[in-house]
This record gives structure tokens, sequence and C-alpha cells, in this order.
């Protein structure tokens, strides 16, 4: 069993926190578990590109070759559309969070984006944002679109409610709950 | 011991507490800076009894800058403590000087530098290969291909530091700094005991000794690359003989990502193959591979330094396959993408290019930043000089070179803006503008500063006191933001000439008047903007 990853967003969106909450429920199943991230100059605004590669023998590249990702969870449109690259062709997935995130001033058509992203196959473009602020907290947007992805990742919808209250658990309950409120409306889609 | 998911980063602190650590030092610089975070992490539970197994305090300290780190380490190896100094790759220029000339020394209690090298510059301003520097040296490198070696050779790299009485360096990449993996941890060694050299003038490096302790660096290399040849850093797998491949730290992985393709391709079997973990390459392996196949493939990250050292002046017989004779990029990071046509593989299928435009995403300040508002009173400043230049420096505030503030015409790196505007400006370019942070200020611009005052040059130096770290994540400056003006005029600047300003948008009006005045002085002068970073107060007020 192998199941690749990649994970974009911009930084500060927190792809890396998301990254950690799925590597601890793919660990807790036994799972071997490589994982790479960005940190610095590449934070400040940039494009921020994750990889977290899932494996039943311990993964050897930290970086996903080309053409081989079995999920793109992406925080934000224009992000997952660069990462298609990486991408299995005939069955890899897209999961990505509906709104732009704009800080540059060239950003794209988002009509003309959206719906280019929307065409592709085995694709789930989500309004995260609107159900964060179902489940109560505005911030729970990346706690959605792990939930979107539980369907499809090797690992039970279980280990990853435990990977997200362990995650969030400093933050007091309320914020855990709002998490795990916001992880069932992903998995409801 | 049980297992850990670790960063490559996190894997070499944990590894250093093992191996008995008594102190560590550094100076923050990306994909570095999580080694000292996390010993710092470990160093409060430790105290606070909450660190298994650990039970000796260590020390893990910030320094000043990477010579002032490198000094420290130096010092407590002499103490007869395990000692280890971490940093970006070019952190080491900054320590060469205590970096070469230590290997120089007699040392009895084991000194690890760790040397975080930058290809692709994800967040650098060059690509430097440290690899060298420890040839230059004639020390022993490490370089780990796994966050368990990572671990592993941390601790070895102690043992071999005694053994040869030397500094041994750790070689990572930011792949390997910034992925995590599981690691398997070993025993936890005791602190040395507080012991001196012994008696003797082996530290004393002065010509006649210096001499000595040279002749007895050169004595050591044999016994170094009889060790190096010998060792299961290094291993040699016998395959097919068509094309030999030699690859070395992570490079290993990317190639590891690609063998089952290389080996259907050729009947089922794996190319006869040396990993290098430990530097000075193997020779004697280098020479079996070199012997056994019709050409060989050297696959590995920075530059091409196994690759140069095979090749030479003189033509080897066969091919030499690398960067050099372009079979794989000479610039940039590999990946498991970018070594395959030197494998002979095809590219990976993948999707075709999407139609949106997709343009990049400069980094950028941040909303709030105090910089920006600093910025923005310069360029105002300036506003009616046909003339001016504004240097700039290593850290968030060479993000003011890109749009819309366009306001830094030079970075090189860290301290230079204050002795390139003072340079300018004594060559007749006026006014002359230094922005430098406070970090990079105590770094190593402080210097400049005694040579501005020195020599009454005529240029203005504006210190973007954010009062943290910020671009390596909020790290506490060496000496707080409020003992800022004290270090300035300890300097000797003319009290009249250091003006402290609010780096805020409502004190717009005063920052330019400000700043125009102090560039018509005919002297040197110190504007201090200050206001905290807006992540390192956020950072701050978490919950």
């Amino acid at each position: 069993m192998k199941y690749d990853i990649a994970l974009r967003g911009v930084g500060g969106q927190g792809g890396i926190a998301i990254s950690v909450i799925i590597a601890k429920a793919a660990m807790a199943e036994g799972l071997k578990v490589k994982q790479s991230e960005v940190h610095g100059m590449s934070q400040r605004g940039g494009e921020v590109s994750a990889f977290l590669r899932l494996s039943d023998k311990e993964p050897s590249s930290p970086m996903i070759p080309k053409g081989s990702a079995d999920l793109i969870l992406a925080f934000e449109p224009l992000e997952a559309l660069r990462s298609l690259p990486w991408l299995k062709p005939d069955v890899g997935r897209i999961i990505s969070a509906a709104s732009p995130f704009k800080n540059i001033p060239n950003y794209p058509d988002t009509e003309a984006m959206l719906s280019e992203l929307k065409a592709m196959p085995r694709t789930m473009v989500v309004d995260a944002d609107k159900l964060a602020k179902e489940a109560g907290n505005a911030k729970t947007a990346n706690a959605v679109l792990v939930g979107v992805a539980a369907r499809y990742l090797p690992i039970k919808a279980e280990s990853l409610e435990a990977a997200l209250r362990e995650q969030f658990a400093s933050k007091g309950e309320a914020i855990v709950e709002a998490n795990l409120k916001a992880f069932a409306l992903g998995r409801a889609l | 011991m049980g297992f850990e998911t670790l960063m490559g980063d996190e894997a070499i602190a944990l590894g250093a507490i093992h191996a008995g650590l008594g102190s560590a030092f550094a100076y923050p610089g990306t994909p570095s800076t999580e080694i000292m975070e996390t010993l710092q992490f470990l160093a409060e539970k430790q105290k606070a009894g909450k660190l298994d197994g650990v039970k000796e305090a260590f020390n893990a300290q910030w320094c000043a800058n990477e010579k002032t780190a490198y000094e420290s380490a130096i010092g407590s190896s002499y103490a007869g403590k395990r000692a280890m100094v971490s940093m970006k790759h070019v952190g080491l220029n900054v320590a060469m000087d205590p970096f070469v000339n230590s290997s120089l020394l007699d040392l009895h209690a084991g000194l690890v530098v760790v040397i975080a090298d930058d290809p692709g510059m994800h967040s650098s301003q060059d690509e430097q290969d440290s690899r060298w520097l420890a040839d230059f040296a004639r020390v022993p490198c490490f370089e780990p291909a796994t966050q368990q070696e990572a671990y592993d050779m941390t601790r070895e790299a102690f043992e071999v530091s005694e053994r040869f009485h030397m500094p041994v360096m750790l070689r990572i990449t930011t792949r390997l700094a910034h992925s995590r993996a599981t690691v398997k941890l070993g025993g936890i060694l005791p602190q040395g005991k507080v012991k001196k050299p012994s008696a003797g003038m082996d530290w004393v490096l002065m010509p006649g000794i210096a001499r000595k302790r040279w002749h007895a660096v050169l004595e050591k290399t044999k016994s170094i690359q009889a060790f190096s040849n010998d060792s299961s850093f290094n291993p040699v797998t016998k395959g097919q003989k068509k094309l030999g491949v030699i690859t070395a730290g992570l490079a290993l992985a990317y190639y590891q990502e690609n063998l089952e393709e290389v080996m259907a391709a050729n009947g089922g079997q794996a190319p006869y193959h040396l990993h290098v973990g430990l530097y000075p390459i193997p020779e004697k392996s280098v020479l079996e591979v070199y012997e056994a196949c019709d050409e060989v493939l050297v696959l590995e990250d920075g530059y091409p330094y196994i690759e140069r050292l095979l090749r030479g002046i003189v033509k080897p017989s066969k091919r030499i396959l690398g960067k050099e004779s372009g079979e794989l990029p000479l610039e940039g990071e590999l990946d498991p993408d970018n070594i395959r046509p030197a494998l002979g593989l095809k590219a990976r299928a993948v999707l075709p290019v999407p139609k949106t435009a997709m343009p990049g995403r400069p980094p950028q300040l941040c909303q709030g930043c105090p910089h920006v508002d600093t910025v923005n009173a310069i360029k105002e400043a300036l506003q009616g000089h046909s003339i001016s230049a504004v240097f700039g420096d290593i850290g968030c505030s060479t993000l003011a070179a890109l749009p819309p503030y366009n306001l830094i015409e030079a970075t090189v790196e860290m301290g230079a803006s204050v002795g390139m505007a003072r340079g300018a400006s004594i060559s007749g370019l006026k006014p002359s503008i230094a922005v430098i942070g406070d970090s990079t200020f105590y770094h190593s611009g402080i210097g400049n500063i005694l040579d501005a005052v020195q020599h009454n040059s005529p240029f203005t130096v504006v210190i973007a006191d954010n009062l943290t770290t910020a671009m390596t994540g909020a790290q506490p400056t060496i000496v707080p933001s409020s003992k800022m003006e004290a270090v300035v005029k300890g300097l000797g600047v003319d009290p009249a000439h250091i003006r402290v300003l609010k780096a805020h948008r409502s004190d717009h009006e005063t920052n330019v008047r400000v700043i125009k005045e102090e560039i018509e002085h005919n002297g040197p002068s110190v504007i201090i903007m200050v206001r905290e970073c807006i992540e390192s107060y956020k950072k701050a007020r978490k919950p």
C-alpha cells in the first residue's frame, strides 16, 4: 500500500498542521509516513507545498515524483491547479477549497479558473469557508477539507478524529468541538 | 528507547542530547533554525524533570552570530563537554575562521558542526556546498540520507570527533532538515566531566606550534581516509556493470524512488552502487565501482563535488556522468524527476498544463508589518533627490526590494548594507542609506558602524527594529530592542544623530522629516525605527 498526498496552499493557511494531523492518524494505524514541508522565505505569502506519503514500507523520497500523487489537497484553487503535474493522471483526486486567496495583482479570473478546476475528473471544489462557519468557527476550513478527504484516505475516520482532537487539545474544548464538527460536515458532503 | 516522528533538524537535536551534549550554540538561519529551537524546548523540559532519561542539564543558546557561536562551542569542548554548533551554509562563511583553525586543535571532547545547505536557494542568497569546506578544513563530514541517519550520524559524529581529536561536520540539506519520518532512538549517554585537555601547548596556535599541529592534521588524513573506506555509512552493493551509480546524502532517496524502473530496464538487476554518507569519499569503494563498471553516474545534491574529484583535469578513460557533463542540472536541487534522464528513464506521464495562467506568489511583507511604514517614510524622504542609493540586508526587510516598494537596490549578505552605504557615500554617492533589521545589525552590522564613526562617513543607517529575528520565525535577538539606542551610542555615534522613531503610519510625517534631516547630516547617523513584528506579536499572544 502506498498513498501519496500533495498539500498545497499559501503561507499561513495551515497546510502544515493538516499534514501533521493526517500523518498522526496514519501512524496510529501502523503506517509509515514521510512528510516534507517548506519554511522560511517561502512562507511569507508565497505558495506552500507540502508532501505527505503514507505506506506500509518506509517511503524513500520526501518529495513525491511528478504524476504520482493519489490526492491533491488544496487550501486554495489556484494552488490546486498549480499542483496538477504531481497528480496521477488516471486515478488521482483533487479536493480543493473554493475561496481564492488573492495576494497578487495578476491573480487569474476567478470564474474561469474555478470552471477549469471543476471540469477536472475526480475533483471536488468545496466551499470550506461556509461549512467552517456552519461548524461555528471560521478557522476550521481545513478540518472540513480533511473531512472531505476522509472517504478516500487509507485511514479510518476515527483515527483522523483522534488526531484532530490531539492537535487542537491545547486550544480548549470549544476549538476541538468546532474542528470535529467541521470534519463531520466535510465527511457528509 | 522508543520511536518518534522527527524532522531532520529535530533528529539532530535529539541525537546530540542522547550523545551526552553539554552545550549547543547557534544563530538562526533557514533551514537550520529548528535544531536550536528543539534543543531549547528540550532543555526547558529537562529542567522541569520531564525529559526521560536525561539527568543532566545542558546549555542551548542563541548567539550574536555564527562565529561567536562556534567559538563558544570550542570553549565547551575545551572544558571537556561535548559541544555542537549549528548554522545555515552561509553562516559557515562567518564562522570560517574558528572552523578552519579548530581543526588544528587537539580536541578531547567531541565538537560537531551542523551545516544546513540550501540547494535550490529556498531561503538563501546562494547554494554553496559545505562539503568543500569540510574538505578545506580537512575534517570528516557526515551526510545523512534519512531522519534516522540524521539521528544516528549526530551521535556517531561525536565519537568520530573524539577518535580523531578534531571537529566533525554534519552536512544536511533543506529537504532533509524539513521532512519528517519515524526515528528509532538509542540509549542516553552521560555528559563528560569538566576536564581540561592534557597539559602542553597544543591549543596555542602560534606559528611554531601551529606548524606542528598542521603536521598532525596532515598525518591524520591517512587514518581518516582508511576509516571512511571501511565505514558502514559508505556501503557498496554489487550489481549490473553497465552503469555504476554513486549517490550521496539525500540523492539516495531520489535514486531509490526510481530504482524499480531502472531494474526493469536492466533485466531485473540493480546497478553497481556506492552510497556515500561519510567524507572524505571512500576512495577504495569509488575505485571498485569505477573499475567494475562501463560508466559511472554521480548523484549528489549541491555542487558537483564527488563528480569533480572523480573527473579531475586528466580525463579518466571511462565516462563519469553528472552535473558538469550535462546529464543532471548544475543548478538547484535534485528531485525524483530531474535525475530520470541520467538513469535512462523517460519523464513520468503527467496531466496537460491548465489553460489558466498561474502567476507565482513572491514572498511579501505581512499585512501590518512595521517595515512597510519604515519603507514608506524612507521613500518619501528621498523624493526630490536626483541620485540616491538604498542598500538592504538579509531578513524580512529585504522584501522591500520587491514591488510595490522597490526601495532596496542591493543586498549581499549579513551586515553588508552598512558597509556598502558607507563605501558609496565616501565615493560621492549621496544620500546613501542602509536598511538593516535589528538581529542582522547585532549579527554583523556593528563593525561597520565603528568604521563609519572613525572616518566620519556621511551616510544614514536605518535600523528596522521589529524586536525579533523575524524571517526565521521570531527568535529573540541577542540584545533586547530596549538597549539598541545604548548600543549605538556606545559605538561612538554622535547622540544628536541617533534618532529613535516609531515605525507606524500615524508617525509618518515626523518620520519623513527626521529621515530628511539625517540624510543631510555630514557624518554617520542612525535612525532606529521601532515596532514589534506583527507575526511575533501574534505568536506571543497566542493562547
